[in-house]
Formats: structure tokens, sequence, C-alpha cells
């Protein structure tokens, strides 16, 4: 008889082979070798991880209470993988191209990455997963209580066994599922072992099945009898039940944490689906061919108390086949522990990625920037999870008391995790569904799940007697196994169809009147039409075309020759038996690096992934993208700017080059005036001084006449100098203002008996003296220079037979204006524009003006804040000065 | 045989000038002080050289020589060019222009008449 100790040597001995077993396929993985890791056998045996203890047990117990209807949990997924294959595909195809690393992610991933419904999701799971974790203690610790039955020390209490279970679980999830510490990367160690523990639970229950067919019942034919004669054998089908039950564990199959880990996560080729789609079936009608009959047997042959859920054990040791017996707790065993290892990976990652993590980074933003750090961080976050998920299981448990059989138990956490199957399969097919809508979708689903079923299964410490019998508060039509009241169908029934039903419906209605996110509708696409959008997933080992078209772009990027000496080198690096280098991961990672610095990271990872394959482009690739070539832009719309700016600059340098010639040129062509103005003058000068003291017997009055004109010659020179230096004063602003106040008539009194003085011409003046007695406060003397100059003008240009000057003072618009008329030809039309500037003359006087005059009297003008204009149309020449009155008065 | 020259300058006092050394010298003097109708003042008094001043009212001398050598009968007439801004650019323009001698203010009297006689010495020799 075995005694607990041995029991407990054989599942240590049993875990330990486990270990070794995902140690050696780790070590294999990472040289390279055991391409059979990878194969869709491995894969297909993976996907039983879906036959927990509960199938292993509970299968048997579930037959023997309610006949066939344990098929339905079989055929569930059966249903799936051969009618839903693409369906499957797609999920996969959409995991690995998005990179997601459990269910949460999934979702989260579709509506817009958004964590709320990542949290939602895993605190869905982690609920629904807790009955399930104690559905794996409660069958560990019955079946230990059945040999402790038989155990002579009485050794064995199950309170403390149950806990011991869960502790040891907790133990070996932790040493198992995070040993790898990146969730992203393939499991191939847990995957394999999965696999061997797929086989072990197989054989053993095929080994009690031929056992009870062959060893109890005596053959084929008998058995057969046997059933014929029991309950079970009677066809009877609950047809709500049975509905219910394939869509919930088809569901489930979808949906469970661990069933996508190891189906999507852990997928190494979309192909394996193929194979696994007619294996996989095969594999589940195998571990259910002798469900029945083992019932059968049991029923008949042990005590009526006795549980069904335990014939599996019970039958050969009650036959004194212990060996069997063993051989069968550990098939029992085997399917706990590789359940709860994927479920507590699973779980344990979607904790520490969405809850966990996320609160970490907020609290510890700075911390963060040490890789090593967050490494430690997310493992133990991972270990923390993990230990918490089995308290949760173990206390949900103890305080479910372990009554409910097996099977009701499995179905409460299918009916949970099966509210995410709304929002998964719209996210996959339907562009229009939304976060909101999967929000909304989930936690009505989720709390009618709580409401009508988990709670209810817990006890009457969570919902009370009264509750159930009449509603919360009375109310009746709220009564949890009886909404709206509808009432006698079965509870589990109930639950589904008002959860799921519910669920379904305010999805579909909240993703209808809701918008959704840019990102959202991107992710919705890239999900919805994954196959669009990616190619199919393909090996990279040895493919020398991948390496030819990796260099083709290379050499777009960087250049041909780059290019070469890039591959080449890494080709001799690779030990150089062909010119272009395999795309090994490393050289991948390095050409990448090498690429992002022309094109920047996140191009460079979608242009190498579009090539490898490995994974197609994401929507946070295409982000990034976008991103990178924003910045392109920005910078080359500064450079835009730069050269709008230089060549403004330019252009400012053209205008003031352009200025400077020309005062260049006006001041060549001023000198080349003063020049001319003043080599005249000297010609005559030089002519007549050579002529007197050359010329012998020059006549007296010769002599006077020559002498003179040197004279006037020279006071000609003289004035023009005169001029020039004026001039020139007042042009560079460096005259001086001498204010005084007086009244205009005797600065005009001055002005005339100056400009008269001396000289015998007759020019009569008239003015206007009443008009005159305006007081000014101004620089006198300037203002008389320019009378002095415009009488002196008139007096020498006036061309009448008896020449009049004529002038008057107005007021015109707060303007003090004089006129100088006089009575002559005038200035002709053309050469009244330029009578203002220097050296302009009109006509071909000679009488000794360089043309500077009224050059001077416009300066001064200016400088007296006034103006002189030619008034033309007054009959002869005609000259009006200007003066502002409120310059007088400011002045005041 | 007389020889007649035709002076053409806006400025009396050079005009004045030039005549008194010229008129000494033998030659018959005639004066001229606008550019406009210079050419058919030339053409009119068939000089055996002019005296042309740069700077004229109505027309520049530098035109006027042109317009000169423009003309059939014209083309072998000793100009003498004078300028007060005897800048070199001047001096180029009026070779281009078909001048004879060039002659910058002020002058000394005796410049004037070396070059007039050197003038007409070719002149005659041809």
């Amino acid at each position: 008889m075995a005694t607990l100790n041995v029991l407990i040597l054989v599942c240590l001995g049993y875990v330990v082979l486990l270990f070794g077993v995902a140690f050696a396929a780790d070590r294999m993985a990472v040289a390279g070798r055991g391409k059979w890791l990878r194969s869709p056998l491995i894969y297909t045996l993976s996907l039983s991880i879906y036959c927990t203890a509960w199938t292993f047990y509970g299968a048997v117990g579930n037959a023997a209470r309610s006949g066939l209807e344990f098929v339905t949990i079989y055929l569930g997924p059966t249903l799936v993988m051969i009618s839903w294959w693409w369906g499957l595909r797609k999920l996969v195809r959409v995991g690995r191209s998005q990179r997601v690393t459990s269910i949460a992610d999934l979702l989260s991933s579709r509506y817009g990455k958004s964590n709320t419904l990542a949290v939602c999701v895993t605190i869905l799971a982690v609920i629904g997963g807790t009955p399930y974790i104690a559905l794996q203690l409660q069958s560990i610790t019955l079946s230990f209580s059945i040999f402790a039955e038989a155990d002579p020390s009485g050794l064995y209490r199950e309170g403390s066994s149950v806990f011991w279970v869960a502790a040891g679980l907790a133990m070996f999830a932790i040493l198992f599922g995070t040993r790898n510490l990146d969730a992203n990367e393939r499991h191939h160690g847990v995957v394999t072992a999965i696999a061997v523990e797929s086989v072990v639970k197989l054989f053993a229950l095929v080994a009690v099945g031929i056992f009870v067919v062959w060893g109890v019942a005596g053959g084929f034919g008998p058995m057969m009898e046997r059933i014929d004669a029991s309950e079970i054998g009677k066809w009877q089908v609950d047809a709500g039940r049975w509905t219910t039950f394939i869509f919930l564990s088809a569901a489930a199959f979808v949906c469970l944490p661990r069933m996508f880990q190891v189906m999507v996560v852990e997928n190494d080729d979309e192909g394996h689906l193929r194979t696994a789609a007619w294996a996989f079936p095969l594999y589940l009608l195998l571990m259910s061919l002798f469900v029945v009959p083992i019932a059968v047997v049991g029923l008949d042959m042990l005590s009526e108390g006795s549980n069904p859920d335990l014939f599996v054990l019970t039958v050969p040791l009650s036959q004194g086949k212990d060996g069997l017996a063993m051989l069968s707790f550990i098939g029992g065993f085997s399917s706990a522990t590789s359940m709860v290892i994927v479920t507590a990976m699973a779980l344990s990652t979607m904790v520490s990625n969405h809850v966990v993590m996320p609160i970490w980074l907020n609290t510890h933003e700075r911390v963060g920037s040490v890789p090593g750090d967050v490494r430690n961080i997310v493992l133990m976050a991972r270990r923390i999870s993990i230990a918490a998920i089995m308290a949760l299981g173990y206390f949900y448990y103890s305080l479910s008391g372990g009554g409910a059989a097996l099977a009701s138990i499995g179905l409460v956490a299918f009916s949970g995790i099966s509210q995410i199957l709304p929002a998964m399969v719209g996210g996959l097919f339907w562009r229009g569904a939304t976060r909101t809508g999967a929000l909304a979708g989930l936690t009505v689903g989720f709390v009618l799940w709580i409401y009508t079923l988990l709670l209810p299964g817990m006890g009457a410490a969570w919902m009370p007697e009264s509750v159930l019998l009449n509603g919360p508060f009375g109310i009746a039509w709220l009564r949890p196994q009886a909404l709206f009241g509808i009432e006698g169908i079965d509870p589990m029934v109930h639950s589904v169809m008002w959860s799921i039903s519910l669920n379904t419906v305010v999805f579909c209605v909240a993703s209808l009147l809701s918008f959704p996110s840019p990102l959202e509708r991107l992710q919705g696409a890239q999900f919805v039409n994954v196959f669009d959008h990616s190619v199919a997933p393909r090996g990279w080992t040895g493919s020398v075309a991948q390496s030819e078209d990796l260099m083709i772009m290379t050499q777009r990027i960087l250049g041909t020759s780059p290019a070469q000496e890039l591959f080449q080198r890494e080709a001799e690096l690779q030990g150089g038996r062909s010119p272009l280098p395999e795309p090994t991961p490393g050289f991948l990672a390095r050409l990448e690096r090498e690429l992002s610095g022309s094109v920047g990271a996140a191009t460079a990872h979608a242009m190498i992934g579009q090539i490898v394959g490995g994974a197609s482009v994401s929507v946070e690739d295409l982000l990034a993208v976008a991103d990178e070539s924003a910045q392109l832009l920005e910078y080359s719309s500064q450079l835009e700017e730069k050269s709008a700016e230089l060549s403004r600059t330019a252009r400012q340098l053209r205008d003031a080059n352009a200025k400077l010639t020309q005062i260049s040129e006006q001041k060549d062509s001023f000198l080349s005036q003063v020049s001319h103005e003043l080599r005249t003058p000297m010609t005559s000068i030089r002519a007549f001084s050579e002529i007197m003291r050359d010329t012998e017997g020059l006549s007296g009055e010769e002599q006077t006449r020559y002498a003179a004109i040197i004279h006037d010659e020279a006071l000609r020179l003289t004035r023009l100098l005169d001029d020039l230096l004026d001039l020139s004063v007042l042009e560079n602003g460096q005259v001086r203002l001498n204010l005084g106040d007086d009244t205009l008539r005797s600065v005009l009194d001055r002005s005339i008996s100056s400009a008269l003085a001396g000289t015998d011409q007759r020019l009569v003046v008239r003015r206007s003296k009443a008009s005159e007695r305006i007081p000014l406060q101004t620089d006198l003397d300037r203002l008389g220079q320019v009378f002095i100059n415009l009488i002196s003008n008139a007096r020498k240009y006036c061309d009448a037979d008896e020449p009049v000057l004529t002038i008057s003072a107005h007021d015109v618009g707060g303007q003090l204006v004089v006129d100088f008329i006089d009575n002559g030809s005038g200035v002709p039309p053309d050469a009244r524009s330029m009578i203002f500037e220097k050296f302009a003359r009109v006509g071909g006087d000679k009488a000794g003006g360089a043309g500077l005059g009224l050059a001077i009297c416009r300066e001064i003008m200016h400088r007296l804040g006034g103006d002189i204009t030619y008034l033309p149309g007054q009959g002869g020449a005609a000259f009006r000065v200007s003066l502002p009155l409120a310059y007088r008065q400011a002045a005041q | 045989m007389s020889r007649k020259v035709l002076l053409i300058e806006d400025e009396p006092n050079i005009a004045e000038a030039i005549r008194f050394l010229l008129t000494r010298e033998g030659w018959q003097v005639e004066t001229h002080g606008d550019g406009a109708d210079a050419l058919q003042v030339i053409q009119g008094a068939q000089p055996d050289l002019v005296i042309l001043d740069v700077m004229l009212p109505g027309k520049s001398g530098m035109d006027i020589l042109r317009d000169l050598r423009a003309l059939d009968d014209m083309k072998d007439l000793p100009v003498l060019m004078l300028t007060a801004r005897g800048q070199s650019r001047d001096r180029e323009m009026a070779e281009n222009a078909g001048v004879s001698r060039f002659m910058t203010k002020p002058f000394s009297n005796a410049e004037v008449l070396t070059a007039v006689r050197d003038l007409h010495a070719q002149a005659t020799q041809l």
C-alpha cells in the first residue's frame, strides 16, 4: 500500500523530472537545435492544457451524475478547432503581428491600447481563474485524501494539506513560470514540459480505462452491456444545458488566459493550427473514450457514498492495483500542475504588465531609467502575482468548503472567462467595435456573472439564502437565479444566458453609440484586416533571398559601397561560407541599429520587419514612423525658413549695395560737376593772366578789362566754394540753427536791401506790408539767406522789360506762406523738376551762378521745418516759401 | 591764305581769351555759344579748324563731334576739344568720337597755340 510519504516523494520526483525536461528544452532552443520543439505535435499537446484535473477526475464524476453531459466539455473545443479554424488563425496572426503577451494585452491593443480595458480583463481573468485554481487544489487534495484513508499513519489532515498543496503549486509555478524574464519570448521549456504532462495524463487515463474495460469488465462486449444497463447509457439530452455547455467550453477554449498563452503567445507557426485542427480533437476523443466505462464500473463496484469524481483513483485502488492508482494519481497531478503553471504564468504576466508595472512606473518614474531595476521589479511582480493568485484560489476553496462538484466549479470559471468573448470576437471581426462598447459589455457580463453564479456558488456567507429566494431587499425580479422573473431554468444556463446575451447587446449598442479614437480606428483596421496588412510569418533560417532583399534595401539607404562593406564584414564574421551573411537575429539587430542611424529607429525596425517577416508593421511602428517624419518635416521647414531668411538678407544686401552704388555714382557725378565748376573760372583766370604776362603792348583799357575778368572769376570761385561748403554743412545736418524772434516784415526788409545793394538794376519789389506783421521765431539769418537768393534770382533772371517782383504772405492751412512772383517768362515746365537740384541751371546764362543757390534754399527750408516749391501758373517765375506756424508756436 | 577757326564755347570769358590769342596768331576767329545748332554753324562757316567745348548748353560737344564725323566732308576737319571735367573716360570717349586733339581746362595759352598750329600743319600737309 502506498503511503503518503511515498506519494509525496513520487510527486517531487515527477516535478524534478518536469524541471529537467523544461531545462533541457530551453537549452536546446538556445543552442538552436531541436526543431521538433517547434513541431505541430508539441503545439497540439500543449493545447491539451485545456484538460485539467477537472477533466481528468471531473469528467468521470460528471458522467456518473449527469450521464453523457460531460461530452459537451469536449465538444465545444472540438467544434472550435474544426469549424472555427480560420478564426483561430486570425487570432494567432493578430497576436503575433501585434506581439501581444496575453488576452488582456490583446483587447487593450485592439481598443486603442486602453490600459483600463486591460485592467478590467485582468481582474476578470483573475476572479474567473480563482475558482479554477481552487478546483485544482480540490482535486489534488481529494486524491491525497483517498490515499490518506488507506494510510495507517493517520497523519493526513485536510485543511493543512490544501494549504501545503497550494503553497507547493505556487512555488512550482514561480520556479517554472518566472524562469524566463521576457514574456514576449517563447517558453520552449515550459511548453515542452506541458506536452510531456499531456502525454502522461492521457497515458494514465487510457491505462485506467483499459484496465477497467479488459481487467474488470472482462472485455469490450461485456462493457457495452454494462453501459447499456446503467443509467448513464440513456441518451438524455437537456437541450438547454447541452447548448450552454458546448457554448461555454467553446468560448472558454478561446478566452481562457492559459489557452491564449499556449495557442497564441507560444505559437511558433500558424501552420501548426492546421495539424492541431484534427490532432487536438483526436486527443480529446482519446481522453473521453474511457470516461463512461470508468463511471459505469465505478458506480457498479463502489459503495453508494463514494465520490464519483475520484473513480479514476478509487476503482484501481479497490482492485488492489496500487501501481495503476499511482499512475492515475500522477496523471491527475500532471493535469493540475500544468494548468496551474500556465495559468499562473499567463495571469501573472497580465497582473504585472497591466496593474503592477503601470502603478510602479507612475510612482517611480526616475528609477525606471536603469533597465536592471525594471527587470527585477517585473520578476518580483510576477512572483508575487502568482503567490497572490494561488492564495486567492486557496481562500476560494476554503470559503466554498470544497463541497461543490468539480465539474460545476469548472463551469463557473468557464462562464466567467467567457464574458471576454463578445469583446474579443467583435474586436477581430467588427471594425465598429469600440473601447466604450468593450468596457460596457465586459462590465455588464462580469457583474451579472458574479451576481448570478459566483456569489450563489460560494455559500451563504457571501449570498444569504433570503436573497436567493426573495431577491435583494425583497425585489423578486432581481433574484440571482431567476432574473426578470424567468424561473425554472437551470442556474448555470440562466446565468450564462443573461450574462452573455446582455454583455453582447450592451457591447454592440455602446459600440454603435460611441466614437472610436484614431488609434482605435487604426488598430481596429489592423485587427479586422490582419491578413491584408501582414505577411505570413516565415522562418528566416538559411533564406539567402532575404539577405538579398536586405542588401538591396540597405544599399538604398546607406549607399552602395557602405552597404557592401557592412554585409561583407558580417559574412566574414559568420565564417565567410557565402558572400552574403545569413540573416541571424544578431546580424539583423546590428543592421537595424546601422539603418536607424540613417532613417530613424522606428522606420528601420519596420523595414527590416517587412523583409524578414518576423512581425508585420504594427500601428505603434507606423506612429513612430509618422513621428519621425513629422520631425523631419519640421526640420526641413526650419531649413526652408532659414533659407527664406537668407534670401531676404541677400535681397537687403543687394538693395543696400544698389543704394551705395547709386550714392557712389551721385558722388562721382557731383565731383565731376564740382571739377567743372572750378575749372571753368580757373581757365579764364589762367588764360588772361598769361595774356597779361606774355603780351607786350596791351592797351591800358585792355589791361583793365582783363584784370576785371580775372577779378570777377576769382570772386566766382570764392562764391562757389562758399556755396559748396554751405551745402555740405546743410546736407550733413551739422548746421546749428540760431533761433531768434522778429517779424516777417523786418526779415524781408533786410533781405531786399541786401539783395539789391550795389546793383544798378531796376527791379521793383511790391509788397503788402500789412500782411507781413507776422512774428517769427526761427533762424532769421538762414531765412533771410533764402529770401535774398530768391530776390537775387529775380533780379538776375527776370527777363521782363520792367521787372517786377511781388512778395505776398498768407496763412494757408496753419502754414506761413511767402510767395515770390516775378513778371518774367518763368521757368520752362520741363526744367521745373530739377531747378532745386545741385548744379542745375536753366538756360545758357553765365552770370556766375554755379546752380547751387536753390539747392541750398531747399536744404535750409527743410532744416527750418518748412519747404520751398515752384508755383506754376503765376505768369512769371514763382517760388513759394512755406514755414509751419505750428513750428513757430511750438518754439515760443 | 586766311586761316579760319570756329570756336564753340559757352563761357564768354574763355571764348574771349582764345579769340585774343588766335587773332594775334593770324587766325580768323568765329565764336558760337550754343550746342543745339553748332553742327549747322560748323557746316555753314566751313572753318579750317574747330575748337569745341564739351559742356555746352543744348547739345554736348561729344554728340556734336560724333554727328560731325558722320558727315562725309567733315571727316578730316581738325577738331580740338576742350573739357573742364578732365576725366580719362572723357578722353576715351572723345577719341572714339574722332577727336583730333584733346585738352583739359585750365590750359596754358602756349599749349593751345601749339596744338592749333600742329593740327593746321597736319591738315595742310595731307
